[in-house]
């Protein structure tokens, strides 16, 4: 059995001291944990554990309370339907809840299993150790049908109402054409419309105070200011937002279930499409998964590059906030220079890549292409171009004083709701607190660059732009850096699994010639395990959980995304507000619905 | 019988000429908010897009006239002919030259703000006849922001009446031969300024419309004609705000010598006006949006005080005999 992970690299061996494990136990003795097995080949370096789902809340009550340096950051709840698995350790069963939790004090993750039986698809809530888990357990239950006692509201996420099934379960059909024809009868769409009709009681909700009646606001899921298919129903007093139900879904493409049917190197476009304004930042934290399963090793050009191109993507996904952001206020002018900014980085990208938004320009070992002729000079122009147009936005923007009127002290929470609610990226670091990926847990080779991580201080939504503004200007002393200091070489991993192999050499090598072959028609065989990759991308901590089981596609793909937390808060930030408030805070949230619902 | 006739007709050509002018003030806006924002906004209709606002009339009369069934019908359909009807009577009592002009009316001003207010009830109207949340919520911020603006709005053009004597607007233009009255009531200028651009609803005061908050707040349900009456009493108040400006303040069609024989008195008239409006446009390019109660506070807390004081400063420098 061990056979099956020959192919894995020594370099990724998980460490076999796990410290936090004795310290759990030292809390309480009574848990039983199960350190994971080699067959499961986790080579991410999160320690790993299974545990009885007896045990769970006691657990996590240990993980989130008890211990010196508690988890404080639940970071996703996901699941595996272990059905068609061939590759199986001894204590999995029909299904795998994962939980992944962070400490930010001990700058460690943990990923706790519990294995489930098909006759028992049940588990306890933890909402009551991490608010943000709420969601995470309607979309485990959504796409899984696992059901989380004494969850507060277990109702369907990212599905209609109406579906039947669950999506993720390997029994379901991945494409329409496994499925009935699809048709909408008059009758159908009375019923699909009913289940969208909000139901105050349904969440707890009075329709009248003792004065007067509230209003239930539809905001969205087609408003100017909800930036996407996104709706949330407020419930109001005048104009004043007593609460708020975000609703989510309508932008749901199945990106995870695609994942299962594509093969590892073929499903690189969709990455770029889950978070839309993020263009190579996505492909960046899969690719690297990918390549840590395989244990490729990324020549140095190709991760100059792809740090180069990522942090062109952070401004340009930060300057269509900032535009929007100004423009929610309702300064209607500068979003059109920042467009023009934004123009003439495309302009960049379109000359390294061929595309603009979504160039799916990583590859598994390396980039598709070399830099072209002449780029140094472009970049140059622009990192010099672009300091002097944000020095202008500052006037404009920034020291607006009806601006900083609408922005300052609105849409505030503190860094303990941050980290309660799993807020991460420049939400987090508006609060105060510094915690950027890239510093912390230096990815990619970002360690070899010299940047700061901007903080806010009230981590309302001026202090969300303030830190957003001032980390374009790191990203270009970023790409400032790259430009200065480019090393030469291949920009691919000479590996049989890059894919596709240096083209050159498929011309005069029959041992890269076949791989070439098999891995552009069938895709590459990855070896089985199981990684999880994060990267700080444009909004937040973005992660892919990939699962594989030894085989040219995932056997699961779990993408965590940063807005999907950030909505789940505007509940908490959004009461007492007025409307107007809402709008600065969601244009301050900076989320794309693409991103949340995937 | 014959001057009847006359003013008939005189009235016939104004309105004739300011309809069309207040179209091509929406050409005129996109265009100079579009090389404002670097780009080059309609230019395809005609030379330099200049027909493009025929184009959208066409088109607009081409849509049909739906009346949501929820509404209120009688009064969803009457509230747009209410806003652009006050306004055009507004323009009764402009004086655009010495011989131009509907009424002489010696109560001019307080007619044009009676005008002013009874343009509320066209938003407030139209807003609780769309029966639609988003329609009631810009309904509402439109009547207090209305109620409020023009309570300062009347009191910062009484510093001129001081100063003329007459509410009689031919008159106080007269009273402006000798210098005009920005000189001593500029502070009576940017109160009535600002209370006119909230009156006309235009950013920064655009609340009852903010479409990043309201979509399109009042006027939400509203489309095809009515739409368009809706759009063109907006364009129609920013003229006729510019144009009360330009009477009260910088000396209606008069103008200094020698230049004042340059051109005709009209075309002094109308070259001002223009002026304030490019402005009025400036500003919807330039400015956020303030928060309702921060709206509010503006007017109540600082507005009006600041307008009483210039009433109480110009009263007391009249009385001195200063002024």
């Amino acid at each position: 059995m061990a056979s099956i992970n020959l192919q894995a690299s020594r370099d990724w061996q998980p460490s076999h001291t796990l410290p936090i494990i004795d310290e759990i136990l030292a809390q309480d003795s009574g848990l039983s944990l199960t350190p994971v097995t080699a067959i499961e080949n986790i080579v991410d370096d999160i320690t790993s554990c299974w545990v009885d789902k007896n045990q769970l809340c006691q657990l996590m009550q240990v993980l989130r309370f008890d211990l010196a340096k508690p988890f404080e950051v639940c970071f996703d709840i996901t699941a595996i339907d272990e059905s068609e698995r061939t590759c199986k350790a001894v204590h999995v069963s029909d299904f795998t809840v994962s939980y992944h939790l962070i400490s930010y004090q001990r700058n460690v993750d943990l990923r706790i299993k519990v294995a489930l039986g098909k006759q028992d698809k049940t588990l306890p809530s933890i909402c009551s150790f991490w608010p943000n888990a709420n969601w995470y357990e309607r979309e485990v239950w959504d796409m899984f049908g696992i059901v989380f006692d004494n969850h507060p509201y277990l109702t369907r996420i990212l599905m209609p109402n109406t579906w039947h099934g669950h999506p993720l379960l390997k029994t379901h059909p991945a494409r329409a054409t496994e499925m009935e024809p699809f048709s909408l009868p008059p009758l159908k769409q009375d019923e699909e419309q009913q289940a969208l009709q909000f139901d105050p009681e349904a969440w707890g909700m009075k329709r009248q105070s003792q004065d007067n009646d509230f209003m239930f606001l539809n905001l969205g899921p087609n408003h100017p200011s909800v930036h996407g298919a996104f709706r949330i129903v407020l419930q109001m007093d005048g104009e004043e937002i007593v609460d708020c139900v975000p609703d989510i879904g309508y932008h749901h493409r199945g990106a995870e279930k695609m994942g299962e049917r594509q093969s590892w190197h073929s499903y690189i476009p969709y990455t770029d499409r889950i978070d839309y304004l993020g263009g190579v930042m996505n492909n960046f934290p899969y690719v690297m998964a990918v390549e840590k399963l395989a244990g490729i090793t990324v020549p140095d050009r190709a991760k100059v590059i792809r740090i180069m191109t990522a942090e062109m993507f952070r401004i340009l996904s930060h300057l269509l906030f900032y535009g929007t952001f100004a423009q929610d206020i309702g300064a209607l002018s500068p979003i059109f220079y920042m467009f023009v900014d934004r123009e003439k980085l495309f302009g960049i990208i379109e000359a390294f890549t061929g595309a603009r938004m979504h160039p799916s320009w990583f590859r598994i070992g390396g980039i598709a292409s070399d830099l072209p002729k002449g780029w140094e000079q472009l970049v140059r122009d622009y990192v010099e171009y672009l300091p002097k147009r944000l020095d202008e936005y500052e006037k404009m923007v920034m020291q607006n004083s009806l601006l900083k009127n609408r922005t300052i002290n609105v849409g505030a929470y503190s860094t303990k709701e941050a980290l309660e609610w799993g807020v991460t990226g420049p939400g987090l670091r508006a609060t105060g607190f510094s915690w950027d990926l890239r510093k912390q847990r230096p990815y990619g080779g970002y360690d070899q660059f010299d940047f700061d991580v901007p903080v806010g201080e009230r981590g309302d939504c001026y202090d969300r732009c303030r830190v957003r503004v001032e980390e374009m200007r790191q990203s270009i002393r970023i790409i400032e850096q790259c430009l200065n200091n480019m090393p030469e070489g291949p920009y691919k991993a000479d590996h049989p699994q890059t894919t596709p192999p240096d083209k050159a050499r498929t011309m005069t090598d029959i041992d890269t010639l076949i791989p070439h072959f098999v891995n552009v028609s069938w895709g590459p065989v990855i070896p089985a395990g199981e990684v999880s990759v994060a990267v700080e991308a444009t909004k937040g901590i973005m992660a892919y959980h990939l699962i594989s089981d030894g085989s040219t596609m995932s056997y699961r793909t779990r993408i965590r995304t940063p807005s999907f937390p950030h909505l789940q808060m505007l509940p908490v930030i959004s009461r007492g507000q007025m409307v107007a408030d809402l709008i600065a805070t969601l244009g301050s949230v900076d989320y794309v619905m693409a991103d949340v619902d995937r | 019988m014959s001057s009847a006739l006359w003013q008939l007709v005189e009235i016939t050509i104004i309105i004739s000429l300011l309809i069309p002018i207040a179209a091509m003030l929406v050409w005129v806006e996109r265009r100079l908010i579009g090389i404002w924002q670097d780009r080059l906004g309609p230019n395809r209709v005609g030379p330099f897009g200049i027909l493009q606002s025929f184009a959208d009339l066409l088109k607009i009369l081409g849509k049909e006239d739906w009346i949501p069934p929820f509404s209120e019908r009688l009064v969803f359909t009457i509230a747009p002919v209410i806003g652009a009807v006050s306004v055009l009577m507004s323009f009764a009592v402009i004086p655009f030259s010495p011989t131009i002009g509907v009424s002489n009316l010696n109560i001019g001003l307080l007619f044009f703000l009676a005008m002013a207010s009874l343009a509320v009830y066209s938003v407030v109207l139209a807003g609780w006849a769309s029966n639609s949340k988003y329609a009631l919520l810009g309904g509402m911020r439109a009547a207090a922001q209305t109620v409020s603006y023009e309570v300062f709005m009347g009191i910062s053009v009484m510093g001129v009446v001081i100063l003329s004597g007459t509410f009689n607007l031919r008159e106080i233009v007269l009273a402006q031969a000798d210098g005009w009255f920005i000189q001593s009531q500029f502070v009576g200028f940017v109160v009535f300024l600002i209370a006119g651009i909230a009156e006309s609803h235009r950013l920064p005061f655009d609340l009852p419309e903010a479409e990043t908050e309201l979509t399109a707040g009042f006027h939400t349900e509203y489309s095809g004609l009515k739409f368009a009456l809706f759009f063109l009493g907006e364009y129609l108040g920013v003229t006729l705000i510019s144009a009360m400006s330009v009477v009260l303040f910088f000396g209606g069609w008069q103008m200094p010598e020698p230049i004042n024989t340059w051109l005709p008195p009209l075309v002094w008239f109308i070259l001002k006006v223009m002026l304030l409006v490019v402005f009025f446009i400036l500003l919807r390019t330039s400015l956020p949006r303030p928060r309702f109660d921060q709206l509010m506070a503006f007017g109540w807390k600082f507005m009006l005080p600041l307008a009483l004081l210039n009433l109480l400063v110009t009263a007391a420098l009249r009385l001195m005999g200063v002024l």
